[in-house]
């Protein structure tokens, strides 16, 4: 096998592992790189064999019954001892330590963008949860002093908060919202007729010019470090839209 | 500190827990069942093993952090499997799991596709693979399992699923073009 990729991160990509940014790196070493284009067909077609073989088999009718009865039982006279926990406890440092050493030995680039960051997956997840009825805007808003000061002691951090009505992009409002296991501020904006969610969350990385964009399920976003700020816009638009926007928020 | 803590905190879950685990515990049965099924490759074998590890997890309730009840009891279920297949199907678990693959799979998604469509194929293929792979494509690509998921139920680090995940579906790629007498898996 000649390309890297092809044998690790492309499989973080196909899955939606990779953070926005290295997605979007991905898609754009896929267009040069015919192994891993080649490679990636492959994967997405045995993956779409695995998901309509049916092969996933539920439990028979018969054992639910079977170990509700023996929960029963089990729950009136269920005994281990101090001994047995101490062992538990003990496999239990025995994993950790294992786990701590082999994490230790990883690449670093994995670490960052597999740990630390937050998923392709999450943030089109995240996007497409907004656009359920009535999640779009906690605090529904085209006046930037109303939005910011919502979000005032709900985060840890406070949000750079603009309208860009006369850009064409105005402001509709901001909510808050999760990504990975983090809490982030939503900052919703229009385009035509289309929604845009910016999210925002606070780094220790240094700047980074907008990221070239990524695309998932009919979803484009950029990515962008701005003053301690990182940012990932996404939606239908184009992705020239969400750059423009993007330079916006650099400006 | 209270003096009952020891006592009842591990050792007696009353109906109380019995409850809290059927709700949020046994609906996941399913999952241990289908995960056991095929680390097991046998249907009545998962059957017993799925209880056991159901009532394992029972006992072990008191220690579940409510966190993610499923992949919770998925790790106690593949631990149950394990121990399993060490007393009865010792083989299995010999079975090389860093084998080299530097072979490049020369499959075209068209002939996969065509090798995929049959459940029947695509299950025997499945199971010729190494128990450590055809986890995490059980977990992956069945129960839709994240990365970060299938690291704690397998206690391995993240980068180590992207890699056997990377590898388990070039090997199941392979074994799904090639004639099926090629395909025998366990023999040491």
């Amino acid at each position: 096998m000649s390309c890297d990729f092809s044998g690790t991160l492309l499989h973080a990509y196909l899955d939606g592992e990779l953070d926005a940014m290295r997605a979007a790196d991905f898609e754009r070493h896929l267009e040069t790189c015919r192994e891993c284009t080649a490679t990636l067909g492959a994967a997405e077609s045995l993956r779409s064999s695995l998901q309509h073989a049916q092969l996933y088999e539920t439990a028979p009718a018969g054992l639910r019954k079977k170990i509700r009865a023996e929960l029963k039982v089990s729950a009136g006279k269920a005994s281990g001892s101090s001994v047995a926990a101490w062992r538990w406890l003990a496999v239990a440092a025995a994993i950790l330590l294992v786990t701590g050493v082999a994490w230790f030995a990883l690449p670093h680039f994995l670490a960052t963008s597999m740990q630390s960051s937050v998923t392709s997956t999450e943030i089109v997840d995240a996007h497409i949860r907004s656009l359920q009825a009535g999640h779009l805007t906690d605090v529904a808003s085209t006046d930037q002093h109303t939005v910011k000061p919502w979000f005032d002691g709900k985060l840890e951090f406070i949000p750079p908060v603009h309208d860009f009505m006369d850009e064409g992009f105005p402001l509709l409002g901001g909510r808050l919202d999760v990504l990975g296991e983090r809490n982030v501020a939503a900052l919703v904006y229009g385009r035509r007729k289309h929604f845009i969610n910016v999210f925002v969350w606070p780094t220790k990385e240094p700047d980074t010019p907008i990221h070239p964009p990524g695309s998932r399920q009919g979803f484009q976003w950029v990515h962008w470090r701005h003053q301690g700020m990182e940012f990932c816009a996404i939606s239908d638009v184009s992705a020239q839209d969400l750059h423009e926007l993007a330079q916006l928020f650099i400006k | 500190m209270s003096s009952t803590g020891q006592g009842k905190g591990w050792d007696v879950l009353d109906s109380q827990d019995r409850a809290r685990f059927e709700q949020l515990v046994l609906p996941h049965l399913d999952a241990a069942f289908n995960l056991s099924r095929w680390l097991l490759r046998s249907r009545s074998d998962a059957e017993d093993v799925a209880q056991e590890a159901m009532l394992r997890a029972f006992r072990f309730f008191r220690g579940f952090n409510g966190g993610d009840a499923r992949a919770w009891l998925l790790q106690i279920v593949r631990n149950t499997c394990y121990t399993w297949l060490e007393k009865n199907r010792q083989v299995e678990l010999m079975t090389e799991f860093d084998e080299d693959l530097h072979q490049q799979s020369a499959a075209t998604p068209e002939a996969l596709a065509i090798a995929g469509d049959n459940r029947e194929r695509l299950a025997r293929a499945l199971e010729t693979l190494p128990v450590r792979f055809r986890e995490v494509i059980i977990l992956r690509e069945l129960e839709g399992c994240s990365y970060k998921e299938i690291a704690s139920i397998t206690n391995v680090p993240i980068g180590t699923v992207m890699s056997a995940l990377a590898r388990a579906r070039q090997r199941l790629q392979r074994a799904l073009t090639q004639p099926a007498q090629q395909e025998a898996p366990h023999e040491l």
